[in-house]
């Protein structure tokens, strides 16, 4: 059987003047479709790079990525944005939410990029995603009304409210308390039984673990692949 | 996205920046609204001098003397005086087509007419003959015109125009009364029908007629029988050019001009006129234009200028809208809506100017203008075409940006 993602010596080179820098190196991987996969490893070694490639928003300077035996690096621009809107949900590190807009237009955001979707229902879903993340009650602040961990929030019921394939989150708990930490684990553990793929980048130990494939970084290689 | 989202998406961020917008507006604002006023100036022009043609009589054909001169016409004022009222009678007489001649003597000097304690001063005095408001299509509102008796004996009658009875008679009949041109006394026997402000602003009713013969003899007391110019009216507008032909071998003849030998006269017909008014409005028209192209240009600068910039600001919301799915297309729809949006609304907004400042010119300036609506929607078009032009390269760049580098800009 295919698996759902399949990276094949996947290295990212960036030119900084004389020297290069290789943030990605040589990153061979299979991720099956339904797992709850955990990427791990230090500052700078390289999660949010493969996040970025996993997640179609950047191109990897070498290798093979095949999503369900595709290989995306001949998919057009186009069929890629289309792969963002509708096969993954992206959880940014830094949120990336739209400043001056509402959380529910945030999150409303990727529905916009859905044809013929009426507005009725488009804020329906966008309402839904917000409650799931517990934020029904904060539909009408701007990012900057909201705390670190709401606005998290906010990014997770942005890349919830396609139901996604696939879920990449970045830290998606980096900036929650222990509750609401909890909270949104069991969320991913939902979704993780409604068979979505999440996979998410932490340092907590912890989540990690309760991950059935872990892949750990270090230098921008696969030092660890474990189910 | 839909069309009414990317309009809904366009009004919200020109409202976000209000004061930019309006500024960046200005330009295209002014450029629309001065074509919209100018163009309404230029056809209230060209509308009255058509209707002034109109008035004075499509048939009419005028003979100046002096030798024709390519500077366009002037109102008889040669330096040879070599027409005379028996070349109006026998072109009549001779020229089938010619209904009707009058003979026009501008009187000068005519410094005050006085009727009791009042005294007014006439734009036009004029010495004719009989056939004069049949020439020019002008009735009487009241009394007489003068008679054949009057232009033989050079007898001191007049008939005068409405602003002269108004000014000098405060609205009774002028007829019968005696008002006194050069110390003279003259009788009122007519009062012509009003006619109104030509195309030149000039007040045709302040118009005093006598017999041309007591303009010669009596007011400009000569002995010659030489005159301004000679009206002439032909029957249908289809037989003008054959009939100046035939009055210019006629005048030839007379003359005796030989082959060759330079006019001493000039023929010019209002349908001539009605063209050359024609002409000048089409230049004025191409002034127009190219003006209004190059403030158009400027405020389409404006705009391209503040897209750019806009774009620069925005790029993290392109790169966050690209990553959750927005293709190019859809960023480049967005942002050529903003400059389309930003372009029409200050085509509507000046088009509004305009016509309010046409409005005005025509209220307080009392100069005549007509609104058009080809270039109101000329105009529309026109910013339309400015919001796409310009806004295209901001809106092409914005829409290749690559989403990772467009995230991490600061
Ligand atoms: N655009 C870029 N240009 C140059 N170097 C880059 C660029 N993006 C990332 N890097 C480098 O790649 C390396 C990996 O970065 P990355 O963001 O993937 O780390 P990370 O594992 O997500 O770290 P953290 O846990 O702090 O988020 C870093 O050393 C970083 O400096
Ligand atoms: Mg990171």
């Amino acid at each position: 059987m295919t698996p759902l993602i399949r990276l094949e010596g996947i290295s990212k080179t960036y030119h900084l003047g004389e020297v290069d820098i290789r943030p990605l190196q040589e990153v061979t991987l299979e991720i099956a479709a339904g797992e709850v996969v955990s990427i791990t490893g230090a500052s700078g070694s390289g999660k949010t790079t493969l996040m970025n490639i996993l997640g179609c928003m950047d191109r990897p300077s070498e290798g093979s990525y095949r999503l369900e035996g595709r290989e995306v690096a001949h998919l057009s621009p186009d069929e890629r944005a289309r792969l963002r809107n509708q096969v993954f949900g992206f959880v940014f590190q830094s949120f990336n939410l739209l400043s001056r807009t509402s959380a529910l237009e945030n999150v409303e955001l990727p529905l916009m990029y859905w044809r013929s979707l009426p507005g009725a229902e488009r804020h329906a879903l966008a309402l839904e995603a917000l409650r799931r993340v517990g934020l029904a009650d904060r539909v009408d602040h701007h990012p900057n009304q909201l705390s670190g961990g709401q606005q998290q929030r906010v990014a997770i019921a942005r890349a919830l409210v396609t139901r996604p394939k696939i879920l990449l989150a970045d830290e998606p708990t980096g900036n929650l308390d222990s509750r609401s930490e909890k909270e949104i684990m069991d969320l991913f553990g939902q979704l993780h039984a409604e068979g979505i793929t999440v996979i998410l980048v932490t340092h907590n130990p912890e989540i990690a673990a309760v991950a059935a494939h872990r892949i750990r970084l270090k230098d921008g290689r696969v030092q660890e692949d474990v189910r | 996205m839909n069309a009414w989202m990317i309009l809904r998406l366009a009004l919200r961020a020109l409202v976000k920046n209000k004061v930019r917008t309006a500024l960046t507006m200005l330009g295209i604002l002014i450029g629309i609204a001065s074509v919209i006023a100018m163009v309404a100036l230029g056809q209230g022009a060209s509308r009255m001098v058509e209707d002034q043609i109109n008035a004075m009589g499509r048939n009419i054909v005028m003979v100046l003397p002096g030798a024709a001169s390519s500077g366009g016409f002037s109102w008889g004022s040669g330096s040879i005086q070599t027409l005379t009222p028996d070349d109006a009678a026998a072109i009549a007489k001779e020229v089938p087509t010619v209904a009707a001649t009058a003979p026009v003597v501008r009187v000068r000097g005519v410094r005050q007419v006085v009727a009791g304690s009042q005294n007014w001063v006439p734009d036009n005095a004029m010495g004719t003959n009989t056939d004069f408001p049949q020439v020019r299509d002008w009735p009487l509102d009241e009394g007489t015109f003068f008679s054949e008796q009057d232009v033989r004996y050079a007898t001191k009658v007049c008939v005068i125009g409405a602003t002269i009875s108004q000014n000098l008679f405060q609205g009774a009949s002028p007829l019968g009364q005696t008002v006194r041109i050069k110390n003279m006394p003259f009788k009122v026997v007519g009062l012509l029908t009003r006619k109104g402000t030509n195309a030149i602003g000039q007040d045709q009713d302040d118009t005093l007629l006598v017999p041309w013969t007591t303009a010669k003899r009596v007011l400009e007391g000569s002995t010659f029988n030489n005159v301004s110019q000679i009206l002439l009216s032909v029957d249908t507008a289809g037989h003008i050019p054959a009939a100046m032909a035939e009055v210019t071998a006629l005048l030839h003849q007379r003359h005796r001009i030989r082959p060759g030998e330079a006019d001493d006269f000039r023929l010019m017909s209002m349908t001539e006129m009605a063209s050359a008014t024609a002409e000048t409005s089409k230049v004025m028209s191409i002034l127009l234009l190219v003006t209004a192209c190059i403030s158009l240009l400027v405020g389409g600068i404006g705009i391209m200028n503040i897209m750019l910039v806009s774009v620069v600001e925005r790029t993290r919301e392109i790169g966050v809208r690209m990553a959750m799915g927005a293709r190019g297309r859809d960023i480049l729809a967005q942002f050529l809506a903003e400059s389309v949006a930003l372009s029409l609304a200050a085509g509507v907004l000046g088009m509004l100017l305009g016509a309010s400042a046409s409005w005005g010119i025509q209220h307080f300036l009392q100069w005549p203008t007509q609104l058009s609506l080809g270039a109101v929607a000329v105009s529309l078009l026109f910013s339309c075409g400015i919001g796409v032009f310009f806004g295209m390269y901001p809106a092409v760049r914005a829409s290749r940006l690559d989403p990772i580098e467009a995230l991490r800009h600061e």
